[in-house]
């Protein structure tokens, strides 16, 4: 380029080599990119011959598909009729006992194995979710070696050159990574490796857990329970228990006896604060005093004497439970407290911790690093600096569900098999062991941590039911084995003990330091734990139980720090931590202690998969080693910016509406009937100008114990498991239309500060005088025999006339083809959907229906054994999920039947009853059993 | 009617002939201008827009509107009422004030009745658009179907269905039949062949014999008889659609007359805001005077008090009852998120209109034509209120929601003027605006001294 007077930039001018270079390449892919010796014609004459030749392909005959039915019939298989098969699944490596509902050879539904002791038919979310992860098209598909493509014989060739390094040296640079593993085959795979490789070590790292997990306790014989910063009845390995046996403590159909009660003291609200009597939201740093105030009897306070006192009263049957972020001694000290009560030590895998892994790395001493799931580059703490020690080592390998962010710097990765695909055991966080059994073939070829193992061990082809058999072979029974391993697959459990030789590791330091104003307190996510189940469209979709928030985590602070801040409710800030730095919305939530901010972990994933990445942000990138839960010395600065959050709930005040009842145990005693008496009476059940709708066969009706129910919020999505319920996307919640048929309300009530805090799952009513069923133009909805108030998908033409009718607002509208959006579109999802219920369309309304499938099942059981059905017979998914038991269904017209028992309660009420709709679905009022000292403070 | 004191109701100084003369030559002689070609250009770029949201509304769903759960109802159904309202004028004017004998309605029945039509057909559109399955809106309908299945006759939108489709059915009958003898004196001044053809036919071979005139007399009159009850009984029906249900703030007795009031109150405002600007174009202020311009406006003003007068019923029976739900949905449209629109309302519809006590306001033509769009805007908004306030905050406090309308939402709307538009240009362009006949009778009547 010549100089020239006119220039466009003082790069032109200089006319620099680069500049030219830039020039020349600014559309590299085409102009100077393009081979010189193709011309026009001989571009046309290629494209014609590429039609030419593409067109031939078109010839290819259809093969010929033949439809072939079964010559011998598979055992028990009846076409239309799902099996059922117990294995377990494992949250933090911690295992609770399923069933699966099986329809001709594809896994659909996951209950909890009423023979678990854990679950004992009851599930938590993650249970109900796994379905989905196991068919989220997402999960990694092949091996890769650096990103390529490559096969898992590519990969055995490189084990068998390592295992020969690795002999010579005795494995000294070798390195295992897992999460806590209770598997008792995959822990003596692990010791034979390590035995023949004596160097090597292995280190276990749960982000959520806490390096010793505190023992189990027996809530149905504690009395009187103080939770100090501890979520027992909130997500976790242990909550069917808890929440089972808490629940069975506050049981009101026998006159409230021998209530139990409950003191709280947390920093943000857990669903074991929503239950308490009485709830002390403090920050971490006060929740510390307290503790020291209450446990060591350090100083008293009026409120702590109390409850001191009130614990004293019941010695050995009253429980301190005191949070993994509380100082170590006050765990002790709980621990020791508790002791009578302790029914078992959970188990637990001897693996080094994760900060030894760190030095050896810093170090150079590694030269392979195996990683069995988790995801340490994504969660490990952030002063650990994972991801650039990891890059240095020579090998690492990583066998993983998603190709995720630890994927992502390793050189080979191995697809998991899920637990749902392959044969494994597992342990519960009590001690029992189930044998893990395989629905489905892997869908993505994925392999198991078993074979995993055993191809490092140098024993590649062996597959994982070999493995673990061969493991139980020598253990469940010498004689008549096969008799044994059979019924302990089929059970669900394995009828023998084992030891605990859990060795306890000196816990992680927990520093406070109470340096600055504000103090950070790390949660994991309500509804996708540590980043697990991010890619979970149900989990992202399902309300946070305080905030109502879908698809998104939150900074929460209270309503004062947000006053002394500035701060509006949805504001972008940014929170500085240790020197670095988050950017987060704000979220006011009342019940959130004071100069405390809350914040979840699990989001902000990169690399989670279509669902999960960029929701939210990475709290991860402010959690320190010292400090995993949080500590003082977080700075808020004002961005200026706004998020929109998609909530389901807009307004969480009762505007002096009794739409929750509830009273004192000490109130219910002296008036029965007073709690559950409305501000108005309902009017008689002649009250209408219609005909009365003839009951006489069955009359299908449904309970709700608010007393009982702990908003787990397990009920929703059991429900969209069960009745193939679509995800709508954050867009399409914000705009008000999720999709879910049974959603828990949360209301405050009281000051923002310390309020009560309710939660009231509605399903539909199945009213008998339905509003909505007088307004369809075309009978769309129209009552059954059996008192169920029905949809008739292919007769609605969408008015949605009945939802405005609707005074509970439960029907749901597809607006759109929801089935098309991208999170429910993907074919392999198809293999999720329940046989037994339509997927609906466009333009129609939807409602609960009571799993009106599951009703007629029962029905067509019961005829053909010329018999009614029987009590209990036919749960809806909600209630068969639901740990506490709030959710009672069955035959009103039925004066023994547990529903019934339920609505002659006193505490029985309608919903809205003076609309006298006569909703056929209602609920017991909630009691609390307070403690008059403490309510006198 | 009309007496000494009164002005006349036409101009003086016009027979039959130049009557007749004045208004076909609009149609026959007049060169399309471009003043014409220009509105029903950007009259049909609108109805291209329509059409636009309609297609997308087919492909993609009601979603793309922003109707939502608690708010299922949203635009569509404030638009449906408000077009629906302002055919109510077309049908008083026409049907009721002939009964009444009121002679000033002749110069502007025509034109009211085809706006009549024109707001019907519009607010037709949209009950069908709203449903989440439009293609089979026929199941409303009561028809032999091979499943045996029937309406639900309980449900008000069967009602309404049926009170759209026969209001529909008798305001183009009578529009229709009252065009006849019109139609015919077109055919007869037409100089070209296809425009005597095409009038030819649309008249029916109208004669003019006296047979003729007895059978149109009695049909006519009989149809303004039929179409009286019908002013009453749509909107009855459409408000039904809100009072049936027992959502607060729609579940009101009040509602069928505070409902008719308010249809004919938008109606005359309707018919100003387009009357005022044609007798202005097509110079025929000689026909529509002062005189029809200041009755439009006291029945605006006897409507609209009616309509302040339902606004008060409704908040005094919220307080009455003592339903907590009730007064809530009172205090929420004043002073909740939704405010601003029930204080635009209270505006348009309580204070704006009582300029009209005022003979000289009544008597400006520009004022008029200011408070008549306000009066539009006004109703408009009342629809909103009461379709999107009511539900957004019912009764359970869990479930209470946001509407606002979407890009969609307002496509339609506007597009839906569009349509208006196109037929109202189409019908000045190609049908006499005032009824020839009753005009020629008129200024016969004027000048013997009445019957």
């Amino acid at each position: 380029m010549m100089k020239r007077d006119v220039w466009r930039s003082l790069d032109e001018l200089e006319d620099s080599k680069e500049f030219r270079e830039w020039l020349h390449r600014e559309f590299p892919p085409l102009a100077s990119e393009m081979l010189g010796d193709v011309d026009r014609r001989r571009f046309l004459k290629l494209m014609g011959a590429s039609f030419a030749l593409a067109g031939l392909t078109a010839c290819t005959g259809q093969p010929i598909e033949k439809i072939i039915p079964y010559v011998k019939q598979p055992e028990e298989l009846v076409p239309g009729r799902p099996l059922y098969f117990a294995t377990a699944l494992t949250l933090e490596g911690y295992a609770r006992g399923v069933l699966v509902e099986s329809h001709e050879g594809r896994p659909t539904k996951i209950e909890g194995n009423p023979e678990h002791p854990v679950s004992k038919g009851a599930s938590d979310l993650f249970m109900q979710a796994e379905i989905l992860s196991l068919y989220d098209p997402d999960r990694s598909k092949r091996v890769t070696n650096d990103g390529r493509i490559a096969t898992w014989d590519d990969f055995l060739t490189v084990a068998t050159t390592e295992r020969k390094k690795w002999r010579e040296n005795s494995g000294a640079g070798l390195r295992l990574l897992t999460g806590n593993i209770t598997s008792p085959t995959l822990l003596s795979q692990i010791e034979t490796l390590l035995r023949e490789f004596p160097s090597a070590k292995w280190h276990t790292y749960e982000p959520l857990a806490p390096v010793s997990a505190a023992p189990l306790y027996d809530l149905t014989k504690a009395d009187v329970i103080l939770a100090i910063e501890d979520d027992f009845l909130g997500p976790g390995p242990a909550q069917l228990i808890y929440v089972r046996d808490f629940s069975s403590r506050r049981k009101t159909l026998e006159g409230a006896k021998n209530f139990n009660r409950l003191y709280v003291a947390e920093s943000s609200p857990t669903l074991t604060g929503a239950r308490a009597d009485h709830r002390f939201p403090l920050s971490p740093r006060r929740l510390t005093e307290f503790a020291q105030l209450v446990i060591e009897r350090k100083g008293e306070s009026a409120a702590t004497a109390a409850i001191i006192e009130d614990l004293k009263r019941h010695p050995g049957r009253s429980l301190v439970l005191a949070g993994d972020s509380l100082p170590q001694s006050v765990r002790d000290s709980a621990r020791n407290w508790n002791r009578p009560l302790q029914v078992a030590e959970p188990p637990a895998s001897n693996g080094r911790p994760l900060s030894e892994l760190k030095e050896d790395l810093r170090e150079g001493r590694v030269d392979a690093v195996v990683i069995l799931g988790g995801n340490p580059v994504y969660d490990a703490p952030v002063d650990f600096e994972f991801e650039k020690a990891l890059v240095g080592v020579p090998l690492r390998i990583r066998l993983g569900l998603y190709e995720d962010e630890t994927s992502e710097v390793c050189q080979w990765h191995i697809p998991e098999a899920h637990p749902l695909e392959t044969w494994s055991d597992a342990r519960a966080i009590d001690g029992t062991t189930t044998i893990v059994q395989p629905l489905i073939e892997p869908l993505y070829g994925g392999k198991s941590a078993h074979e995993l193992i055993a191809a490092l061990a140098g024993n590649p082809v062996v597959e994982s039911y070999e493995i673990v058999r061969q493991y139980w072979l020598s253990r469940l029974s010498n004689d008549e084995f096969e008799k044994h391993w059979r019924k302990a697959v089929h059970d669900g459990i394995v009828p023998m003990q084992i030891p605990s030789s859990a060795t306890q590791l000196p816990s992680a330091p927990q520093e406070h330091s109470s340096d600055g104003v504000l103090e950070i307190s790390f949660k994991p996510g309500p509804s996708v734990r540590g980043g697990r189940y991010s890619n979970n469209a149900w989990l992202q979709e399902l309300p946070q139980p305080f905030t109502k928030i879908t698809w998104d985590n939150a900074a929460l602070i209270s309503w004062t720090t947000a006053q002394r801040f500035h701060l509006e409710n949805e504001e972008i800030v940014d929170l500085t931590y240790r020197g670095r730095s988050v950017r987060a919305p704000v979220w006011i939530l009342p019940g959130q202690s004071d100069d405390c901010v809350t914040v979840h972990l699990g989001y902000g994933r990169r690399r989670a998969g279509l669902v999960g990445n960029g929701v939210g942000f990475d709290a991860y990138g402010l959690r320190t080693s010292d400090a995993p839960w949080g500590s003082g010395g977080v700075e808020i600065a004002k961005t200026g910016h706004k998020h929109k959050f998609a909530s389901t709930q807009h307004h969480q005040a009762t505007e002096g509406r009794d739409l929750v009842r509830c009273g004192t145990i000490v109130e219910f005693r002296q008036n029965p009937e007073r709690i559950a008496r409305g501000a108005e009476p309902e009017p008689a059940a002649n009250e209408t100008l219609y005909p009365p709708v003839p009951t006489k066969s069955y009359a299908w009706g449904m309970a709700i114990d608010l007393g009982a129910c702990v908003g787990c919020n397990v009920c929703t999505i059991a429900c969209q498991a069960e009745n193939n319920i679509p995800v709508v996307g954050r867009e399409q919640v914000a705009r008000g239309r999720v999709m879910h048929w049974i959603r828990v309300d949360n209301y405050f009530e009281g000051p923002a500060a310390s309020p009560r805090i309710h939660f009231q799952p509605v399903p539909c009513m199945h009213c008998e005088n339905a509003p909505c069923e007088l307004v369809c133009p075309v009978a769309a909805t129209v009552h059954s025999s059996d008192g169920l108030n029905q949809m008739v998908y292919n007769r609605c033409i969408g008015t949605r006339y009945c939802s405005n009718n609707c005074p509970y607002k439960v029907r749901r509208f597809n607006f759109l083809e929801f089935q098309r959006n991208p999170f429910e579109s993907a074919p392999v999802l198809k293999l999720l959907r329940n046989p037994d219920v339509t997927i609906r369309t466009r333009g129609v309304m939807e409602k609960c229906t009571y799993c009106v499938q599951r009703i007629q099942r029962s029905r067509i059981t019961a005829e053909k054994e010329n018999r009614t059905i029987r009590d209990g017979e036919s749960t809806p998914a909600c209630a068969q999920a639901c740990p506490a038991e709030a959710i009672i269904f069955g035959d009103i017209n039925d004066p023994k039947s547990r529903v019934s028992r339920y609505k002659a309660s006193p505490l029985n009420y309608s919903l809205l009853g003076e609309l006298n709709a006569r909703p056929r679905t209602t609920y017991l009022a909630g009691l609390r059993n307070t403690n008059q000292e403490v309510e006198k403070q | 009617m009309s007496t000494a004191t009164e002005p006349p109701i036409v101009a003086p100084g016009y027979d039959s002939a130049t009557v007749t003369e004045k208004i076909t030559e609009v149609v026959l002689k007049r060169p399309t201008g471009l003043g014409w070609i220009c509105g029903f250009a950007l009259a049909f770029a609108l109805l291209m827009v329509l059409n636009f949201a309609i297609g997308w509304l087919l492909i993609r769903g009601i979603g793309i509107w922003g109707v939502n759960i608690p708010v299922g109802w949203g635009f569509a159904i404030v638009n449906f009422v408000w077009w629906i309202g302002i055919g109510h004028a077309g049908t008083f004017i026409s049907a009721i004030l002939l009964l009444l004998h009121q002679d000033w309605r002749t110069s502007i029945n025509r034109f009211a009745e085809a706006m009549t039509l024109f707001a019907v057909a519009c607010a037709g559109l949209f009950p069908l658009l709203h449903l989440g399955r439009p293609w089979v809106f026929f199941w409303l309908l009561p028809y032999p179907d091979t499943m045996g299945l029937w309406p639900q006759w309980r449900s008000p939108l069967v009602w309404d269905v049926l009170a759209v489709s026969t209001y529909l059915t008798v305001s183009l009958l009578f529009w229709y039949v009252g065009l006849i003898p019109d139609l015919a004196t077109m055919r007869d001044r037409a100089q070209r062949r296809a425009v005597q053809l095409i009038y030819g036919v649309m008249a029916l071979g109208w004669r003019g014999s006296a047979r003729h005139w007895k059978r149109f007399q009695c049909t006519y009159i009989l149809l303004a008889g039929l179409a009286t009850p019908l002013v009453l009984s749509v909107h009855s029906v459409v408000s039904v659609d809100f009072a049936v249900a027992i959502v607060p703030g729609w579940h009101s007795t009040v509602f069928p007359p505070y409902f008719v009031a308010g249809a004919i109150f938008s109606g005359f405002a309707m018919v100003l805001t387009l009357v005022i600007p044609v007798r202005r174009i097509y110079a025929l202020e000689d026909f529509i005077t002062i005189k029809h311009l200041e009755n439009c406006a006291k029945i605006m003003l006897a409507t609209g008090l009616m309509v302040a007068h339902g606004y008060g019923i409704e908040a005094f029976m919220a307080w009455y009852s003592d339903d907590r739900f009730d007064i809530y949905v009172t205090l929420n449209r004043i002073l909740g998120p939704y405010a601003p629109a029930w204080w635009v309302l209270i505006f348009c519809n309580v204070i704006v209109p009582q300029a009209l006590w005022f003979k000289k306001i009544r008597t400006r033509p520009v004022a008029l034509f200011v408070i008549a769009l306000l009066v539009n805007v006004g109703m408009w908004t009342e629809r909103y209120v009461i379709v999107v306030t009511s539900l957004h905050r019912d009764f359970l406090p869990s479930s209470w929601g946001f509407y606002s309308a979407t890009r969609w939402d307002w496509m339609t709307f506007i597009g839906s003027f569009g349509l208006f538009l196109c037929l109202l240009f189409l019908f000045l362009r190609l049908l006499p605006a005032l009824s020839i006949t009753e005009m020629r009778e008129l200024v016969w009547k004027q000048k013997e001294g009445g019957k």
